[in-house]
C-alpha cells in the first residue's frame, strides 16, 4: 500500500457531480456548423492550410503547428470551408481569434489514416505524430504533449495520471476511466516508455469509487506491471499537478521548478487516452468528452466534435429556462462564456448553464479584515491577503516577491473569504500587467539595443566619410605640391626660352602632320596633271621675277 | 602561530591582488546613474521630452539639468519610477505632454515615392527600403516615436494604434459590481 502525503490547506466545496455521473458517455449530435479556433493550445497559434470554399475530410489537417511550441488543428468531421476570420473564441478576454467555419456535410468521411503500434516507432516520430494530431493536455493547460514527452533530458522516476478531477460538477474524467479504462493504461504505457518511466500512479479521488476500480481492474486485465491506480482523499484542489504530486510522491515541487527535475512527469487520464488513439489509430485529436451540467434538463457527458458551438450542444441537454449563461471550466476556475456561439475547443472540460437559482448573486464585498482564513487554506502556502493587497496597491513587485505567481488560481482563497473579496480576480490581474510589463522591457531592451547600434553606424560612416575626405585633401595637396615644385625648377628665363621652342616645334610638327586631304590618294593621271600644272606655274613665276636666281641666295629686299 | 601569520598575510595578498584586478577589469564607465535612469525609460528615442533619445535625457536627468516628468511614453509609472530611483517626490505631466496610446508607424505602399526621408529619421532603424524603392516598417521594431511622419514629403505614413490580441489581452482591475464566476459559486 502507498504512503500517501498530504498538501497545505484546500477547501471542500459541494461537489455536484453525481448530477452528470451516472449515466453513459454519448455522442453529441452532429451540429449545423464547426466553429473551429485556430489556437486551442498553449504556443504559437496554428497556420491555416485550406482555402474558403474548399471540401475537406475528417481528420484532415486545416491548421498546420507552427513553430516548435504549437500544435496543429483538424477538421472534425468532413465538409466545406465556409469562412476563416475572427470570431469570438471560449476565452475570457471575450475577443475575436482567428477561427475557421466548417459546414459539415453529414457524411462524416474519413481522411486516409495510419494507425501503428507504438513499439516499432523511433521515439522522435512518437512526438511528431502526436504533435500533428494535435494532442494537447486536456486537464485544462492544453499544453503540446509532445513537449513534455522527452526521455533523457531527467531521470523520470515516476509517471503521475491525473484522475483527480478536484472541480465540482465535472465528471468527464470519471466518465472516461470507468468506460475506459484500458485504452487510458495503454497511452499511459506509451508515455512511460518515451520517458523511461519506472512507475506509473493514477491518482483518483475517493469520491469517485467506480472509477477507481475500473482503473484497478484494468491493471489487472491488461497485465500491467509497476503500475498503481490509488484513491487519494477529496479535497480541493488536490487535482493540481502539484497538488497531486505532493499527495502521491510525496515530492514537494518548488517554486520555479519543473516537476521533471524532481523526476515525476504529469498528464491528465483523458491526455493519455487521446495520445494512445493518436498512435494506435492514427486518429488526430477530433473530439473530447465534455460535461453538460448545471441548469439543464439532462445533465451528461456528450463526446464532442471540436468546435460545436456551445449552444447546440447543451439545447441537448434540454436547456431549463432562467438560464444566464454559460460558465466553461468549474465554478471555482472557470470563466463565463463571452457567446453561446463559441465553438468547444480541446480545454472545454465543462459547461455549466448558469441561474440565479444555482449561483446567487455573492454578498458584498467588504474590506479585508485579517482573518487570514485565506492562508489556512491556501495550496500553495501564500499569504492571500498580502498578494490581495499589493496587487490592489499595484505594488506589483512586491506581489512577487510575495511568490505571486506560485498562485495555482485554485479559487480556494476567495472560497472562504469573509468578505467576498474576489481575489483570484486580483491575482489575475497582476499576473497579466507584470506579463504585460516584461514585453515592454522587452521591446525597450530591443529598441536600446537598435538605437545604439544606429549611433554606432552613424558615427562609423561619419568617420568613413571624414577620412575619405581627408585622403582625397591629401591627394590634392600632394598632386599641387609636385606642380609647385615643377614650376619653382622651370622658373629661369633659359627655361623660358627653351620651352617656348618646344612648344613652337611641337605646333610646327602638328602642322606638318597635318596634310590636305585632297591631295591624299591620287591616280597617276591626277598626278600627271598636277605635275604639269605645277610646271606651267613655275615656269609663269620665272617669267615674273627674272631675278629669282639672285633671291635663292640673297636677302629679301627690305621695303 | 607562525604558519597563521603566515596564511593570514598571504590570504590578505591574494585577495588584495584579486580586488585590484576586478576593479581594473571591471571598471564603471561613466555614470552608472545615467545607466539605471535609461533602463527605466521607455527607449522610444522619439525626443518629445526636449532631448535627442533616451540616454540624452538619462544623462540630463542624471546631471540635475532636467525634470523627471518630461517623458510622454513612459507614462505615469515611468514618472513613478524615476522618483523611486532618485529619491524625490513624484509630479504630474507638464503642459502638452500627455501619454498617448500606443501606436505603430505605417506606410501606404501606393505612394510612397521612395525618397528615403523617412528611413534617415527613424533612430532604431525599423524602416525597410532603398532610393527610389517603395519603403516599408518592420512594426516589431517600430517604437512608434511618429518622427517619420513630418519627413515624408507625400504624408504618406501614419500611425496605427496596436490593437489588442487574444495574447496581449490583460485581465481587468477587479470592479466589485462585476460578478466573476469564481464568486458565484458561493451558494
Ligand atoms: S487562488 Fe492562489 S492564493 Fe488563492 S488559495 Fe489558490 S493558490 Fe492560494
Ligand atoms: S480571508 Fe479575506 S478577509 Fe480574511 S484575511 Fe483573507 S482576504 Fe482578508
Ligand atoms: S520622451 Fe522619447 S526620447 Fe525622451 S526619454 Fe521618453 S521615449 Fe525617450
Ligand atoms: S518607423 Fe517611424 S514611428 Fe516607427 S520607430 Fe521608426 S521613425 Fe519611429
Amino acid at each position: 500500500m502507498r504512503q500517501l502525503h498530504r498538501f497545505h490547506g484546500g477547501v471542500h466545496p459541494p461537489t455536484n457531480k453525481t448530477q452528470s455521473s451516472e449515466t453513459p458517455i454519448i455522442a453529441s449530435a452532429m451540429p449545423s456548423k464547426l466553429v473551429i479556433p485556430l489556437h486551442q493550445h498553449v504556443g504559437n497559434i496554428a497556420r491555416p492550410v485550406v482555402s474558403v470554399g474548399e471540401h475537406v475530410l475528417k481528420g484532415q489537417v486545416i491548421g498546420k503547428a507552427d513553430g516548435r511550441l504549437s500544435s496543429a488543428v483538424h477538421a472534425s468531421t468532413s465538409g466545406t470551408i465556409a469562412t476563416i476570420g475572427y470570431s469570438k473564441v471560449a476565452h475570457p478576454s471575450g475577443m475575436d481569434d482567428l477561427c475557421v467555419t466548417l459546414i459539415p456535410d453529414g457524411k462524416d468521411e474519413w481522411v486516409a489514416n495510419l494507425g501503428a503500434d507504438y513499439r516499432e516507432l523511433s521515439h522522435t516520430d512518437i512526438r511528431h505524430r502526436l504533435r500533428d494530431a494535435g494532442v494537447v493536455g486536456l486537464g485544462g493547460a492544453v499544453f503540446p504533449s509532445d513537449m513534455k514527452l522527452y526521455g533523457g533530458k531527467h531521470q523520470i522516476k515516476t509517471l503521475v495520471l491525473n484522475g483527480a478531477e478536484c472541480e465540482p460538477y465535472i465528471t468527464c474524467d470519471d466518465r472516461l476511466m470507468r468506460e475506459r479504462a484500458a485504452e487510458i493504461l495503454l497511452g499511459a504505457e506509451m508515455m512511460r516508455d518515451l520517458l523511461h518511466a519506472e512507475e506509473v500512479v493514477v491518482g483518483i479521488e475517493d469520491n469517485k469509487p467506480e472509477a477507481l476500480a475500473a482503473m484497478q481492474q484494468a491493471i489487472v486485465d491488461g497485465k500491467h506491471a509497476r503500475m498503481e491506480a490509488v484513491a487519494v482523499p477529496t479535497v480541493y484542489p488536490g487535482g493540481g499537478a502539484k497538488q497531486l504530486i505532493r499527495v502521491l510522491t510525496g515530492i514537494e515541487v518548488a517554486a520555479g521548478v519543473r516537476s521533471t527535475e524532481m523526476g515525476v512527469q504529469c498528464f491528465n487520464v483523458a491526455t493519455a487516452y487521446s495520445a494512445y488513439r493518436a498512435i494506435s489509430y492514427g486518429e488526430p485529436m477530433l473530439s473530447r468528452v465534455v460535461t453538460v451540467t448545471g441548469n439543464v434538463e439532462r445533465p451528461q457527458n456528450y463526446e464532442v466534435l471540436l468546435g460545436t458551438p456551445v449552444a447546440e450542444l447543451v439545447a441537448q441537454a434540454g436547456l431549463k429556462s432562467g438560464t444566464q449563461g454559460y460558465i466553461m471550466g468549474g465554478p471555482m476556475m472557470g470563466f463565463l462564456l463571452p457567446s453561446d456561439q463559441v465553438g468547444v475547443v480541446k480545454a472545454t472540460n465543462c459547461i455549466i448553464a448558469t441561474a440565479p437559482t444555482l449561483f446567487p448573486a455573492p454578498a458584498p464585498t467588504m474590506p479585508c479584515i485579517r482573518c487570514t482564513r485565506c492562508a489556512e487554506v491556501c495550496p500553495a502556502e501564500l499569504q492571500p491577503q498580502e498578494l490581495h493587497w499589493f496587487a490592489k496597491a499595484r505594488e506589483f513587485g512586491k506581489a512577487q516577491d510575495y511568490h505571486l505567481f506560485d498562485c495555482i488560481e485554485c479559487g480556494a482563497c476567495s472560497y472562504v473569504c469573509p468578505s467576498n473579496i474576489p481575489l483570484v480576480q486580483y491575482y489575475r490581474y497582476a499576473k497579466s500587467e507584470i506579463w504585460a510589463r516584461e514585453r515592454d522591457k522587452t521591446a525597450a531592451d530591443t529598441a536600446r539595443q537598435r538605437h545604439e547600434y544606429r549611433q554606432f553606424r552613424l558615427e562609423r560612416e561619419k568617420q568613413e566619410k571624414a577620412e575619405k575626405l581627408a585622403q582625397k585633401e591629401r591627394a590634392a595637396l600632394l598632386a599641387k605640391q609636385q606642380a609647385d615644385a615643377a614650376a619653382a625648377t622651370a622658373n629661369t628665363d633659359e627655361d623660358a626660352q627653351a620651352r617656348i621652342q618646344a612648344a613652337m616645334a611641337r605646333v610646327q610638327a602638328q602642322h606638318d602632320a597635318t596634310q590636305p586631304r585632297n591631295t591624299a590618294n591620287l591616280t597617276p593621271e591626277q598626278q600627271a596633271k598636277i605635275d604639269e600644272i605645277e610646271a606651267r606655274r613655275a615656269h609663269i613665276q620665272e617669267l615674273a621675277h627674272p631675278e629669282a636666281d639672285l633671291d635663292k641666295h640673297h636677302e629679301p629686299p627690305k621695303e | 602561530m607562525l604558519t597563521a601569520l603566515l596564511v593570514m598575510s598571504i590570504l590578505a595578498l591574494v585577495l588584495g591582488a584579486g580586488l585590484g584586478f576586478s576593479a581594473l577589469k571591471f571598471k564603471v564607465e561613466g555614470n552608472p546613474l545615467v545607466g539605471k535612469i535609461d533602463a527605466i525609460l521607455p527607449q522610444t528615442q522619439c525626443g518629445q521630452c526636449g532631448y535627442p533619445g533616451c540616454r540624452p535625457y538619462a544623462t540630463a536627468i542624471a546631471e540635475g539639468e532636467a525634470d523627471i516628468n518630461m517623458c510622454p511614453p513612459g507614462g505615469e509609472e515611468g514618472i513613478q519610477k524615476l522618483a523611486e530611483l532618485l529619491g524625490v517626490e513624484a509630479k504630474p505631466f507638464g503642459a502638452g505632454a500627455a501619454p498617448k496610446p500606443k501606436a505603430v508607424a505605417f506606410v501606404d505602399e501606393n505612394n510612397c515615392i521612395g525618397c528615403t526621408l523617412c528611413l534617415q529619421a527613424c533612430p532604431v532603424d525599423a524602416i525597410l527600403g532603398a532610393a527610389k524603392q517603395m519603403h516599408t516598417i518592420i512594426a516589431s521594431e517600430c517604437t512608434g516615436c511618429e518622427l517619420c511622419i513630418a519627413p515624408c514629403p507625400v504624408d504618406c505614413i501614419s500611425m496605427e494604434p496596436i490593437a489588442e490580441s487574444v495574447t496581449t489581452w490583460k485581465w481587468q482591475y477587479p470592479v466589485y459590481a462585476f460578478i466573476p464566476s469564481t464568486e458565484a459559486t458561493r451558494r
